[in-house]
């Protein structure tokens, strides 16, 4: 039996149960991801990711199997975004973070634990991943983003998550994306709030979003980071992903998130696009 | 003139929401926040009238600026 007999054989109903996955991956030498994309391409759910339906129809399932996520920075945003796009089905990720887990990062890190102080974070969302979903095929690089190295993380990616702390790298990242015409989607936090765009191909944030910046951090120095505030700016960020990725609803396109969550409040903030051509 | 200004995230806490305020002619944003004791440092977005615009931006009567703090966490 080959491989499209064996998941006509093994499905149940619409659905194909993760136990007959990890079997063919056995029986066929291939990986999950593979036999998932196999599942997928014949119109099957794999049940894992029943209650993604009707929000995401199969052929969205195969179409985020199949994209390439790369994720700059696994702190207090990436762990989140991490999560999220695995739980998700996006089949690629790439995991870029150059710091270990430090006991200041329990707050809030998904990913940390006391156990895993001063283990490398891209190396940990790794293996969280492999854990909770193994058809997933991470890649951890554990080295600081910058414009030099910037072209060659981020070659292939469909989408470029921004999990970074420091605005003078998040420039860097937006201007790296401009060039690659990658869509990229934006994240920053402090204290109880936080902001989200995206930057699709052609757009250009950076000057909306920073014009007036001249420091490297904001008001997080200050007023912290609480568990809450990565959590939901991370999940409007993978939202923002998700429909990027499948070509879906509307996203923050031109137009920015501020997040208040000590007086609840989102306003949004117009970014123009012409707006750096008009201050240059 | 009298312009409306309106703060957002921390930058509200112990201030307002929003108020009007008269000022001279010339104001520039940069003045208000001065006023207002808020660190030109601090501020990430300046919008007048819901348009992006610099500190050193002329506000005229009837002007709305709106100032939201800088966040770079992650």
């Amino acid at each position: 039996m080959d491989l499209h007999g064996f998941i006509a054989a093994e499905a149940a109903g619409d659905l194909f149960p993760w136990a007959a996955q990890v079997r063919a991956v056995e029986r066929f030498g291939l990986t999950l991801g593979q036999v998932e994309e196999a599942i997928l391409q014949r119109g099957l759910m794999p049940a894992r990711y029943q209650r993604n339906r009707q929000t995401i129809t199969v052929d969205m399932q195969l179409r985020l199997c199949r994209s390439r996520v790369v994720i700059i920075g696994s702190g207090g945003l990436g762990g989140y975004l991490v999560e999220e796009l695995a739980r998700l089905g996006v089949g690629n990720l790439v995991v870029v973070d150059p710091d270990i887990f430090e006991e200041h990062n329990l707050n809030r890190q998904f990913l940390s634990s006391p156990a895993l102080l001063g283990k490398p974070k891209a190396a940990v969302a790794a293996a969280r991943v492999a854990e909770i979903n193994p058809a997933v095929a991470v890649t951890p690089l554990q080295l600081a983003f910058s414009r030099d190295n910037g072209h060659g993380i981020l070659g292939g990616a469909d989408v470029v998550m921004d999990g970074l702390d420091s605005i003078s790298t998040r420039l860097e990242l937006a201007e790296c994306c401009r060039q690659l015409s990658i869509p990229l989607v934006h994240g920053a936090i402090g204290g109880w709030y936080g902001q989200v765009a995206s930057q699709l191909p052609g757009d250009d944030i950076s000057s909306a979003l920073f014009g007036s910046w001249s420091e490297s951090k904001g008001i997080e120095t200050r007023l912290g980071n609480p568990s809450f505030t990565p959590a939901a700016v991370a999940s409007l960020q993978v939202a923002e992903a998700c429909k990027i990725l499948l070509g879906e609803g509307e996203p923050l396109r031109h137009r920015m998130i501020y997040v208040n969550l000590l007086h609840m409040e989102f306003s949004e903030v117009l970014l123009e696009p012409s707006l750096a051509a008009v201050e240059q | 003139m009298e312009i409306t200004v309106k703060l957002f995230a921390m930058f509200r806490i112990g201030r307002f929401a929003a108020a009007r305020k008269q000022c001279e002619p010339g104001t520039v944003p940069a003045d208000i926040a001065n006023g207002l004791n808020i660190p030109e440092k601090d501020i990430g977005i300046v919008l007048v009238n819901g348009r992006h615009a610099r500190l050193d931006h002329q506000l005229s009567d009837g002007d709305t600026l709106s100032l939201f703090p800088l966040v770079g966490g992650g």
